[in-house]
């Protein structure tokens, strides 16, 4: 049985749908983030789960028992749940230890045990020195540790996080997200992740729910959903990439200019009528002569129109023959081709992610 | 729904909703209920307002009414704007002088003001008229209060501090770079302090204006004070009449209409020349303000400030303290004129001054810790969203500020006198008016208060386990504290010199302090007033000590505790 488990849940204000008929199921001790961009109903999710919110529609489920439902919903404090906020709402009228006990307190834990919860706590998010400041005198990191240490230390049956990261800067955002996954390999808490920034997503996560105007448009391990996107707007929004859009005609399908034998696609399932791709840029390789045939590429003849040299690699543009359609490329700082220089493409179409509708693109 | 599931703290909101009931939407409902009430039958009828607007003096006070509104207005514009400007951006010496007199203005109660101007400018004995004939010998001196000039002059004295807290509101969101703009294009300072700094400040005018011309018409206590033995008719004194014995309540009720509606529409279009931001509230940031150098103007400037808070704090203030002093004020500044007997006499001999001093600060404490208790349950439940009707309940809360104290004292005698509540005679009408009287204060500030507060502190008590009312204890309420004396203070202060409502609502066992010296005016006795007023001060003077401690300079002067 699922520990958390969401059902057709909705939520509309008035004539706006935030949330839109989603579906989720969580493991326990999975960590699943909720992915998209701003307005995409992640936190109005996230805030139904908590209670915050009534859904207008499904209901949200807690080991099999529903908690929120139309009719009626259970108040956050009766969830035993606990949530990060973007803000992290530290109290600033209490100290760390404070602000960390609070909620082993409303659970008339004995004295002498709280202190010991909140101790060790403080030692694992290491701001044991710090357990009697005020939150004004932490930095922003700090206080971002208080806000973990005050969630986690009620072990509570689902986590819940809203863009922990976004207010710290860019350096300190990158550790904490390794330190939100060391504090879940530590605890196990099944957690639910809110956030806009995909690397965030993927360092932290067992799963993620991307979503996009109110629905949960794919649910998927981060590899897989790099891999394997299935509609436009996930393969967009994970990654760059390269959009291509052709028709099946016979045994092959038909892009601009240029055609890939139906055949190479694999097992994929039998390609009709209008299809479209996603091509990752780092899939495509650039060689100034005709590579070797193979079994699993092909290879088309095409024409750098642009260049820009990153550091860390290349950013081309080439435009496939002479079709309208322009290519990105990403290739290795030793690659390097001239603008108007011609090249040959290679490309695997096992490596082509077959897009299926999307909603709103 | 099942109780489990159920948020308890609803039954709180239901009180607060009653709360607002009794306070602010019976008694103006019976307001406008019994104008339209015969005395007798409580039959629906008309003869109401034309008892009310049937004789040409009850017309011709409406109309010097307006009058003496605009003319308020007018002077409080030529008193306030060249002061904030002063102040706000010029190199004129002893700002701090001016800025302590004008908070000094403030504090005094305008009726006291009345009392003082009496002693000053009263025909043949004030003060400026015996000055007068000391000097040229002449016979009588030329000043005269008891005149709608000198009504004017004194109601002006005492409105004059909004036009100046809103105008320097203004002038100090100005940065410099607007005006450095028009300097570039080559405009000099005059035409660039015409052209730019004015007209960005001028809605902030306007609407000074609009409060100054309220306060003026809605006043009793310098009225009542001047014009009545001056015979000059206005609507608030003749609101007092129809309430001489028998009380014509439902002649007044329909008499206040005009008032009441004036009121609105004023109060509703000054919120509209507020609320246009692109025009007035201007970015504070991206600007330094460089200060406009005067030369030798400014002792010019100081000379201006320091005349126009002669005549609203210096010297009234000089002479009440002389009189309360004084064995009689007539015989001038000498030392064997001194004496403590006026405030031995008030203080300690005479119970009903005695008993009248508690009453003020009791009814003045109790209400203002009401008030505040109430605006901030409505500002918590209208930012929260926890009823779907939040903006009715904030509309409701603030309706009281365009309603004129004596209006307001009207309404709650209708309401208020006869069962099922029947207040009248206890001191809780007269908490509870004052109460719903000064309620806008308290709601703004607390609105302000809890607007700074991110509900996700709230918001992660709850998720952690606590339920809304520990939220509010344990983090709300500690976060409020610092603010909320402030705001107490705030309404603590108005209450204690609060006339126009108690006026109406005051039985013999609760009279307050204001009262008492309204009351005493008759007789003539300006040692006996003046020592009252002078306790009335120095309470003030401490709770407003207080305040500038908790709150800092800002403390009165901001557009907060006017608006």
């Amino acid at each position: 049985m699922s520990k958390l488990a969401l059902r057709h849940l909705s939520c509309r204000f008035g004539s706006v749908t935030a949330v839109d008929d989603i579906s989720l199921e969580l493991a326990s001790g999975e960590f699943v983030s909720l992915l998209g961009p701003s307005g995409c109903g992640k936190t109005t999710t996230l805030r139904l789960i908590a209670g915050f919110l009534p859904p207008s529609g499904g209901t949200v489920e807690m080991d099999g028992d529903p908690i929120s439902s139309p009719a009626s919903a259970l108040p956050p404090e009766k969830r035993n749940m606990s949530m990060i906020f973007q803000s992290y709402a530290i109290w600033p009228n209490m100290t760390v230890a404070q602000n960390v006990a609070f909620g082993l307190e409303v659970r008339r834990l004995a004295r002498a045990e709280i202190r010991a919860k909140v101790g060790h706590i403080l030692d694992v998010v290491r701001l044991a020195p710090f357990r009697d400041r005020y939150p004004a005198e932490l930095s922003g990191g700090q206080q971002q540790r208080v806000a973990l240490a005050r969630a986690i230390v009620v072990q509570p049956a689902v986590l819940l996080l809203d863009e922990p990261l976004s207010n710290l800067d860019a350096n300190l955002r990158e550790e904490m997200r390794y330190e939100i996954r060391r504090l879940h390999d530590e605890f196990h808490i099944t957690t639910v992740y809110v956030t806009h920034d995909q690397a965030e997503a993927m360092v932290t996560s067992d799963r993620i729910a991307v979503m996009n105007q109110g629905r949960i448009e794919q649910v998927d391990e981060p590899r897989a959903l790099y891999a394997r996107p299935r509609t436009r707007f996930v393969a967009g929004f994970i990654g760059r990439t390269n959009f291509l859009d052709g028709e099946v005609h016979g045994v092959e399908v038909v892009f601009d200019h240029f055609a890939i034998a139906l055949a190479r696609f694999g097992e994929s399932p039998a390609l009709r009528g209008k299809v479209a791709f996603s091509l990752r840029p780092q899939s495509i390789h650039l060689h100034r002569q005709p590579p070797a045939a193979s079994e699993r590429t092909c290879v088309i003849p095409g024409r750098v129109v642009q260049r820009a040299y990153l550091g860390e690699h290349w950013d081309y543009a080439v435009r496939p023959k002479d079709g309208e359609l322009q290519l990105r490329v990403t290739a290795r700082p030793h690659e390097v081709f001239e603008v108007n220089e011609h090249v040959w493409l290679e490309v695997d179409p096992g490596q082509m992610a077959l897009l299926g509708s999307s909603i709103g693109t | 729904m099942r109780w489990r599931h159920l948020d308890k703290s609803v039954f709180l909101w239901l009180l607060l909703v009653a709360a607002l009931l009794v306070l602010v939407i019976n008694p103006l409902a019976r307001l406008v209920w019994s104008s339209v009430q015969d005395g007798a039958t409580g039959a629906v009828t008309l003869d109401n307002y034309l008892a009310a607007y049937g004789r040409w003096r009850y017309l011709e006070a409406l109309v010097n009414s307006l009058v003496l509104g605009l003319a308020v207005a007018a002077v409080c514009v030529v008193f306030g704007v060249p002061m904030a400007w002063a102040v706000s951006r010029t190199d004129m010496p002893g700002k701090g002088l001016v800025w302590a007199a004008i908070l000094g203005t403030f504090i005094m109660p305008s009726y006291l003001g009345a009392v003082a101007w009496i002693l000053l400018a009263g025909p043949n004995a004030g003060w400026l008229n015996r000055v007068y004939m000391g000097l040229t010998g002449a016979a009588a001196g030329p000043f005269n209060i008891y005149t709608m000039a000198g009504l004017v002059l004194v109601i002006a004295c005492y409105s004059f501090p909004y036009m100046f807290v809103f105008t320097r509101s203004a002038l100090d969101l100005i940065s410099s770079e607007m005006e450095d703009a028009a300097t570039t294009l080559g405009a000099g300072v005059l035409r660039t302090t015409l052209r730019v700094t004015l007209p960005l400040t001028l809605p902030a005018m306007m609407a000074a204006f609009i409060v100054a011309f309220l306060e003026a018409i809605a006043l009793f206590g310098v009225p009542a004070l001047i014009a009545l033995p001056g015979r000059i008719q206005l609507m608030t004194t003749t609101l007092w009449q129809f309430f001489e014995f028998p009380p014509r309540v439902q002649v007044a009720a329909a008499y206040a209409m005009p008032l009441l509606s004036i009121t609105a529409l004023l109060f509703w279009l000054q919120q509209r020349l507020i609320a246009r931001k692109g025009y007035v509230a201007l970015t504070g940031k991206g600007g330094e303000r460089r200060v406009v150098r005067l030369g030798a103007w400014r002792w010019v400037m100081l000379g201006y400030c320091l005349f126009i808070t002669s005549l609203s704090f210096f010297l009234p203030m000089v002479v009440v303290l002389q009189a309360a002093f004084a064995k009689a004020w007539g015989r001038g500044f000498s030392l064997d004129n001194l004496t403590l007997a006026n405030l031995r006499f008030v203080i300690v001999d005479q119970p009903i001054t005695r008993a009248a001093t508690v009453h003020t600060f009791v009814y003045g404490g109790v209400s203002a810790a009401l008030a505040l208790g109430l605006a901030l349950a409505i500002a918590y439940i209208v930012h929260r969203r926890l009823v779907p009707f939040g903006r009715a309940l904030s509309y409701v809360a603030m309706a009281p500020f365009v309603i004129p104290g004596i209006v307001l004292a009207i309404g709650f005698y209708a309401a208020y006198t006869s069962p099922p509540l029947a207040l009248y005679g206890t001191a809780w009408i007269l908490i509870l008016a004052f109460t719903t009287r000064f309620l806008p204060i308290a709601y703004a500030n607390s609105n302000a208060a809890i607007r700074a507060i991110n509900p996700e502190l709230e918001d992660a008590v709850r998720i952690l386990g606590g339920g809304r009312l520990l939220a509010l204890r344990r983090v709300v309420g500690p976060l409020l504290k610092r603010g909320l004396a402030g705001a107490f203070l705030l309404v603590f202060i108005p209450a204690t010199r609060e006339l126009s409502s108690a006026i109406f609502l005051y039985t013999t066992g609760t009279q307050v302090l204001s009262v008492l010296l309204f009351d005493k005016s008759d007789e003539g006795n300006f040692e006996y007033l003046s020592a009252i007023g002078l306790i009335l001060v120095l309470g003030t003077v401490t709770l407003v000590l207080a305040g500038l401690r908790l709150v800092g300079r800002d403390f009165m002067l901001t557009r907060t505790t006017t608006t």
